[in-house]
């Protein structure tokens, strides 16, 4: 019988099987944990006297309620007593259970889905589950990824597994070439607006075709992250060259690379294996991509016209259907999140942003997504270019893309976002929203309205 | 605590794909604690500008005495937080019907003495039209009882969070009746 990636990966990590009365005990090779949705679990072991199983299989950071910025002595300005007694019960709990943590001092530290990676923590073939709907990031490395509630997050500590009905199964296949300035964001946010922000409910995608073959990590990372925001809890492309090149030599990579890497090319879905369900696009038609409403189906090219049938989400974003949404007005841009917070994104920005000044009535808040991505672009001097053009270059963190460490919008205002959600308030009370590429995001900063960044090289390109 | 049936006069959201940041504000979630979470139940809803209730109908003595909410179609989208259903049910609500529920917050509810609901869209609409309508939601039929012309409307849920439900026991128990089979699949595996 022929099996998919994700049948294939599911069915080694089967403890017990799923029967009618029982859903399966489905083991979890990894378990990434952060302030936000663990300290009641933590609560949930203590009161029933349970340790954690395998603190080995744990990996802490801290990342949401952190501060992006720091005082002059050298302090952190939390946003609230309770944000920093916060991350500080995190240090606390991963100390008292001998949990791997990556807190203030370590320079691994990141967004939790921006450090597995880098560390070679997450792997093909594994189940990686996280109190974060993003943990579909993960997915990229052909791993079965998916976020959990804290309820969850006690099973997972005290036993190592969770209980769960296999979700189905749909193919998401990207036939062809992307043209020359169009991106991995662009594509998941095409993707997102065909299917729609429920379409992968109670499904695992499968992302194949020449157009994922041809990602890098990082941008495949990018597509995985937001397999979410339409509904499906996990992601997944296939493992492959590009795969195991990235994974070598990392902290955590297995001791016997060869061998784990011959065993990781076999993961890939058997030739006409079945899917729930499919759905097909054609890289070449995709063109770059923003949102125009309050959920990320609420996608559209950005040289086209805002559509109708959308009139509450359209009156919160003070848009008008019919116009074009090229040209409107910007009053911040964000660069960072765990959808585009590595160092490639950077690149991309540093490269539109090389001499030229962020337009004077944007802000411009850049965050690196880890320790890592921050050292390597102050290495190449990137860091530069981006204070020269007036933005600010911040301590890694979640930041303005969930809002809750302090960073965050006015009223009214209207950010720009390489982030994955633009629902209501998401970045602040009343915060418009408006996600992009980082392309996109560098293109806009520097006219002060959304901007195509194909065109905007065209015209100013010497 | 064990659900069998729930008999309430609804509260209707009809807004599609309500996702978690309206249910609760990413900024409420620097707690530590699940309790006390009804307060900023959708707070950017109930609240003017200026911080000042509204007249929202979740600000009203009905609201608060319900418990069962009606909301558009794929409740809960957006992120795996966990204070999503412990907001409801601090509010009081016990349990959610909609024709489409998110998944993460499908599963959390139903660790935390919240019916996740999903019925047929002809009973959805008829829901969304009578607010306030008196409703029995009977899990030991799997069954939800519209009064007048409504009509009885079955849903599905998994038979063993039915049982759990039912029988006031959690999941964390069960999975550690499971300690063995843990014990052998870690052997096999990682020798």
């Amino acid at each position: 019988m022929t099996r998919s990636l994700f049948d294939k990966v599911w069915q080694r990590h089967i403890v017990c099987e799923e029967s009618k009365e029982r859903p399966a005990v489905l083991y979890i090779d990894l378990h990434l944990i952060h302030e936000v949705t663990s300290p009641q679990a933590f609560d949930m072991l203590k009161s029933r006297g349970l340790a954690v199983r395998r603190p080995e299989r744990t990996l802490a950071t801290i990342d949401h309620s952190t501060p992006t910025r720091k005082n002059p002595d050298g302090s952190r300005p939390y946003v609230s007593a309770q944000a920093e007694n916060q991350v500080n019960t995190l240090l606390a709990n991963t100390k008292a259970h001998g949990i791997e943590t990556h807190g203030w001092d370590s320079p691994g530290r990141g967004i939790v889905h921006v450090m597995g990676p880098e560390l070679g923590a997450t792997r093909p073939g594994m189940t990686i589950v996280c109190g974060d709907s993003h943990t579909a990031t993960h997915g990229a490395f052909g791993a079965l990824a998916f976020g959990i509630g804290t309820t969850q997050v006690a099973h997972v500590l005290a036993t190592q597994c969770i209980l769960m009905r296999k979700p189905k199964s749909m193919r998401v296949h990207v036939q062809g070439k992307l043209q020359a300035g169009v991106s991995a964001k662009d594509v998941i946010l095409a993707i997102i607006a065909k299917i729609g922000v429920g379409g992968g409910t109670g499904h695992v995608l499968e992302y194949t075709g020449a157009c994922f073959d041809a990602m890098t990590m990082a941008q495949r990372m990018t597509v995985c992250n937001m397999s979410i925001e339409a509904g499906a809890r996990a992601g997944l492309i296939a493992p492959d060259e590009t795969t195991i090149a990235y994974l070598r030599g990392r902290k955590h990579a297995p001791a016997d690379f060869s061998s784990a890497a011959r065993d990781w090319l076999s993961l890939g879905s058997d030739k006409n294996c079945s899917y729930d369900k499919e759905v097909t696009l054609r890289a070449a038609d995709i063109r770059p991509m923003v949102s125009y409403g309050t959920h990320p189906g609420m996608s559209m090219p950005i040289d086209g016209v805002i559509p109708k049938g959308e009139p509450e989400a359209l009156s919160y974003m003070n848009l008008q259907a019919g116009s074009p949404i090229a040209g409107t007005k910007i009053d911040t841009v964000f660069i960072g999140s765990c959808t585009n917070s590595r160092a490639e994104d950077f690149r991309i920005v540093a490269k539109i942003l090389k001499g030229r000044r962020i337009s004077s009535h944007v802000k411009a808040v850049f965050v690196p997504g880890s320790e890592q991505v921050k050292k390597q672009i102050e290495a190449e001097g990137l860091d530069k270019i981006f204070i020269a053009a007036g933005a600010q270059w911040r301590e890694p963190g979640c930041s303005l893309c969930i809002a809750m460490n302090g960073d965050t919008g006015q009223p009214g205002e209207l950010i720009l976002s390489t982030s994955n959600r633009n629902f209501a308030g998401r970045q602040g009370p009343g915060v418009r929203t408006i996600l992009a590429s980082p392309a996109t995001a560098a293109a806009s900063a520097i006219r002060g309205v959304v901007t195509d960044a194909r065109t905007f090289e065209q015209a100013d390109r010497p | 605590m064990s659900i069998q049936t729930i008999t309430s006069k609804t509260v209707v959201l009809a807004t599609a794909n309500i996702d978690t940041d309206q249910i609760i504000p990413a900024r409420f979630l620097t707690t530590t604690s699940r309790e006390g979470l009804g307060v900023n139940l959708f707070y950017d809803w109930r609240h003017n500008k200026d911080g000042a209730p509204n007249d929202h109908v979740l600000n009203t003595n009905q609201a608060r005495d319900s418990q069962i909410l009606v909301a558009g179609e794929n409740f809960g989208c957006g992120s795996s937080r966990e204070h999503a259903p412990w907001a409801l049910h601090d509010y009081g609500f016990r349990a959610v019907i909609s024709s489409e529920i998110a998944d993460i917050f499908h599963a959390n509810a139903l660790k935390n003495g919240v019916l996740p609901i999903v019925i047929n869209k002809h009973a959805h609409n008829w829901l969304l039209a009578h607010p306030g309508a008196e409703v029995k939601i009977d899990l030991t039929r799997c069954e939800v009882s519209l009064p007048g012309n409504g009509g009885v409307s079955r849903f599905n849920i998994d038979p063993f969070s039915r049982h759990c439900l039912m029988a006031g026991k959690d999941e964390l128990g069960y999975l550690q009746d499971q300690a063995q089979a843990i014990t052998d699949f870690e052997t096999k595996s990682e020798t």
